[in-house]
């Protein structure tokens, strides 16, 4: 059978009219079935489709001819005809399963990263810490997701490598894969989540095994190799700050970075707080001291998260969003932030 | 027999009331005649009007979706509309169209006939399940208007606790309407047990009764479940029980095996009355004795319960143990197997028939076309590995929207085409409805054959904005629902027409052998004077064509004009 599966198959590597191109070990098991059910349905289809228009045909009434006497029950006929499809999804049922139990079994020593899915955003942390919008893994080496979501349910789903796992919260659900094809892959989420599902979309990136680690250190470094305003916008994104904290000016759980810095800032209390390096530090490190007036006090601290190489990279970033902003003196700036650090210490 | 045990008392009344020669529709007029009415066929009549409203709006919104979809980004309405309009259109044609539509406005009107009484076992039961329905479509339209509901037709936790706009109105419209569907489904398998006439043992009843059989026991037994867990759904929205939303405990997985221990067999309580009515199109318009009786009998209460037992084919990709991924797939398998037999059995009645193709049997062969596709691309679904890759996708909206377009509202239209003759007294114009299907029936696969493409190319359903490599398909589809729109408008225009203009209509135009056939077209108000004998639905041997009637007679009762022709 394996045989006659192999030539009915179409063998491209790319895509085909049915399915998309190849990226994994598993995806050969799939379409296999897939072409399998494919081609049982095609013969099925012509069989029923093909009798019927030919007994339209043949049997079409005429003027003054009855129909032919024929019989109206027949139990071998019966038998057989349910038979025939008993015997063929048995053998559907029996390669889904199987390659089902295949998908759902990682081989030892799976190399893993940790996927928290949120509306509408991927964030992958590698072993090292590093955390990235996108997923990066090596080729040819089997990969584990350790998967959790914030919110809602969303759902994993790369097309080329044929995976799919919905991601629930309160749980982690697992899957894995194994890419045999470099370059870029569309990873998508694929349980609607909201006004923004359909954009919830990051790409997977298959390096080659050599070059993966080499990779994973560079990004790991991404602050001292970037300008800090650059750094400071990613890790606003991967540090979940945009959870709570736009950058066009709405509030949202927190107040906007819009506009913060260089602005006057009331507090609850009615404290009025001019918004410069040192308060937006002191916000980070100890979010209560000094609350926005309409605003709770439930903002994590960076203590720990975040090193001060990290914060004053954040802190660029807001400022480049204020318009009492002008990059034509960044020294000035980042100094006194830095000569404050000892200040508070103690 | 039945005369003595039922009174119907929207006929006790002053000297306006209805006369003996009259037909339902004449008689008593006025409103408050058919707001208070407990005629099961006017009863199915407003039924009709009321299913074809909602499917009207439900259509509106389809032709919205696909308009947006035409470009990879925002086309016509930002993505918040986008979600509430996908969720409006598949909540609308679910709960307000396609599960009533059958049972409840067909059903209502043909089921009584068909048994030769004069109503349904409880008329007045039959009242209020029809203003359950009123009051369920009210609530939704309140929450409509409030700004309707985004969470999808499916409710899924924690995005319906915790988001998803008017949740509460909505869903407990969807609660009231199941009251609805209960009380339809008590009244359907009561009148079958009692007031089968002598003579029609249960298998020598239409098989359209026993697929209304089938139905009955579904919705009996499986939408108590819906209700009930809709009821928790609100009740974890408002004050936070914790039995779905994790963050209080709770587990959004098991709001999914609930929703689909309905929601699964909800489909067959969609898909099973529409093979009874395939069953009575391909035989009449074959004129051939349907083939498998038995088979196609028994193969409606297999549906009915295996059907209850695959729901966690919805949940392949959830999380469920592999175990259970297995058991579920194995049952969905067998449920294959009884809708395959039906279609053999249909296709064996065609052999050696005298097949015509009046506008039914058109629609018979449309759905039998299009079902074969639907049913088959199930078969993918049901494999466990192929379905990872393809759940969630647009393969699956192609699957569905072939089953449920495809399938049931095909015979639906094509059961509204075979007793609309029946239900109104009128022809229609047989030229236009074929026309009308053909168009239909092109512009079905041009919308939705390529979504089987796209989604097996990996195109996740509910996208607002999508990756440009779908667009072409994308195109076809937004193209095909317009040529459908096309088809629609057509069918409405001449269906309307015949009401006034159209060709008073024979009592038995097509040559059916079930006892609606017998009596006048449109039926007096008792239906029956006398139940008919009841003979083989199936036997159409004594049944002639009468050019004069331009309808057919039985061959040893002349008695169908005053005049009488020599028989």
């Amino acid at each position: 059978m394996n045989r006659i599966l192999f030539v009915l198959t179409p063998m491209t590597a790319d895509r085909s009219f049915w399915m998309p191109a190849r990226g994994s070990t598993g995806a050969e098991g799939v379409d296999r079935t897939f072409y399998f059910v494919f081609w049982v349905s095609v013969f099925f289809f012509a069989l029923i489709v093909g009798l019927m228009v030919f007994f339209v045909i043949r049997y079409r009434r005429r003027e003054g001819v009855g129909p032919q006497a024929s019989a109206s029950q027949n139990l071998p006929l019966e038998l057989t005809w349910a038979g025939i499809p008993v015997i063929l999804v048995f053998v559907m049922f029996y390669m889904g399963m199987k390659g089902m139990v295949d998908l759902a079994t990682p081989p030892a020593g799976a190399y893993e990263i940790k996927v928290l899915a949120k509306r509408w955003s991927w964030l992958f942390e590698y072993p090292n810490g590093h955390v990235d919008e996108d997923l990066h893994v090596p080729l040819d080496v089997p990969v584990q997701l350790l998967m959790r979501s914030e919110d809602v349910i969303h759902s994993f789903y790369v097309p080329t490598f044929r995976v799919k796992q919905d991601i629930v919260p309160g749980r982690y659900t697992k899957t894995w894969f194994r890419a045999t094809k470099e370059g870029e892959h569309l990873l998508l989420c694929a349980e609607y989540c909201g006004t923004a599902h359909s954009d919830m979309i990051a790409r997977v990136i298959v390096h080659p095994s050599g070059e993966y680690q080499r990779w994973l250190e560079n990004a790991a470094n991404f602050v001292s190799r970037m300008s800090p305003a650059d750094a400071g916008q990613r890790l606003y994104k991967v540090q979940g700050c945009a959870q709570c904290h736009s950058v066009d000016g709405k509030s949202g759980i927190g107040p906007s970075f819009r506009n913060v810095y260089g602005y006057e800032r009331v507090m609850a209390g009615g404290a009025k707080v001019l918004a410069d390096e040192n308060y937006l530090r002191e916000s980070m490190l100890n979010p209560n001291a000094k609350v926005v007036a309409g605003f709770d006090a439930i903002m994590p601290t960076a203590q720990g998260r975040m090193d001060e190489e990290q914060i004053l990279a954040v802190i660029e970033y807001i400022k480049t969003l204020s318009d009492r902003w002008t990059p034509s003196a960044p020294e000035t700036t980042s100094q006194p932030a830095t000569s404050q650090v000892s200040d508070k210490r103690p | 027999m039945t005369t003595s045990s039922l009174t119907y008392p929207d006929r006790i009344d002053g000297p306006d009331g209805a006369r003996g020669d009259e037909s339902y529709l004449g008689g008593r007029h006025g409103l408050r005649s058919w707001l208070l009415t407990l005629d099961h066929k006017r009863i199915g009549v407003m039924y009709l009007i009321s299913t074809l409203t909602a499917f009207l709006l439900g259509g509106v919104f389809a032709v919205l979706i696909r308009t947006e979809l035409l470009t990879p980004q925002r086309t016509i309405m930002s993505a918040d509309s986008y979600n509430t309009v996908f969720t409006l259109h598949g909540a609308i044609m679910i709960f307000l169209f396609i599960i009533p539509s059958v049972p409840a406005a067909f059903g209502n009107f043909v089921l009584p006939i068909m048994l030769g009484a004069k109503d349904v076992a409880f008329p007045r039961l039959n009242l209020t399940s029809y203003y359950f329905y009123v009051f369920g479509a009210l609530f939704a339209l309140f929450a409509i208007a409030l700004g309707g509901v985004d969470t999808g037709w499916t409710f899924y936790t924690p995005y319906s606790t915790a988001f998803g706009g008017q949740v509460i109105p909505m869903v407990f419209g969807v609660v009231i309407l199941g009251f609805s569907s209960i009380f339809t489904g008590i009244n359907f398998i009561v009148t079958i047990h009692k007031l089968r006439p002598p003579g029609m043992t249960w298998f020598r009843m239409p098989l359209f009764l026993w697929a209304l059989y089938a139905t009955s026991i579904i919705q009996v037994l499986a939408t108590p479940v819906l209700g009930i867990t809709l009821l928790l759904l609100i009740a974890e929205r408002v004050l936070g029980v914790g039995i779905f939303d994790p963050q209080f405990g709770g587990d959004p997985v098991l709001f999914q095996h609930f929703f689909w221990f309905y929601s699964h067999p909800a489909v067959y309580i969609m898909i099973l009355p529409a093979m009874g009515i395939m069953s009575e199109l391909v035989s009449v318009f074959s004129r051939k004795h349907i083939f498998g009786y038995k088979f196609i009998a028994y193969s409606s209460i297999a549906i009915a319960v295996i059907g209850f037992f695959v729901w966690g084919h919805h949940m392949f990709t959830s999380g469920q143990s592999s175990v259970a991924n297995a058991i579920f797939s194995a049952l969905t398998f067998a449920v294959a197997i009884p809708s395959a037999i039906k279609v053999f059995n249909w296709l064996a009645t065609m052999y050696k028939g005298s097949i015509v193709l009046h506008t039914p049997m058109c629609y018979a062969l449309s759905f039998l076309t299009l079902f074969a596709i639907g049913g088959m691309t199930g078969l993918f679904l049901g494999t466990l590995n192929v379905d990872i890759h393809l759940h969630d996708t647009y393969f699956v909206v192609a699957h569905f929207h072939y089953v449920m377009m495809g399938g049931v509202v095909m015979v639906f239209l094509g059961g509204l085409h075979y007793w609309w003759p029946k239900m109104f007294g009128r022809m229609y114009s047989e030229t236009w409805g074929r026309i009308a299907c053909l168009i239909l029936f092109v512009g079905f696969n041009t919308t939705f054959f390529p979504q089987f493409v796209m989604g097996s190319q990996g195109m996740p359903r509910r996208y607002f904005n999508y990756v440009a490599q779908y667009k072409p398909y994308h195109e076809l589809s937004t193209i095909g629902s317009y040529i459908m729109a096309v088809g629609f408008v057509i069918i409405a225009v001449y269906l309307l027409h015949s009401l006034f203009r159209g060709r008073r209509a024979p009592a038995n135009p097509w040559g059916g052998g079930t006892m609606e056939w017998q009596c006048a077209s449109p039926p007096p108000p008792e239906n029956f004077d006398q139940p008919p004998p009841a003979g083989d639905p199936y036997d159409f041997t004594d049944l002639v064509y009468d050019p004069q009637i331009e309808g057919y007679r039985r061959a040893d009762t002349p008695d169908h004009q005053p005049a009488g022709r020599p028989a």
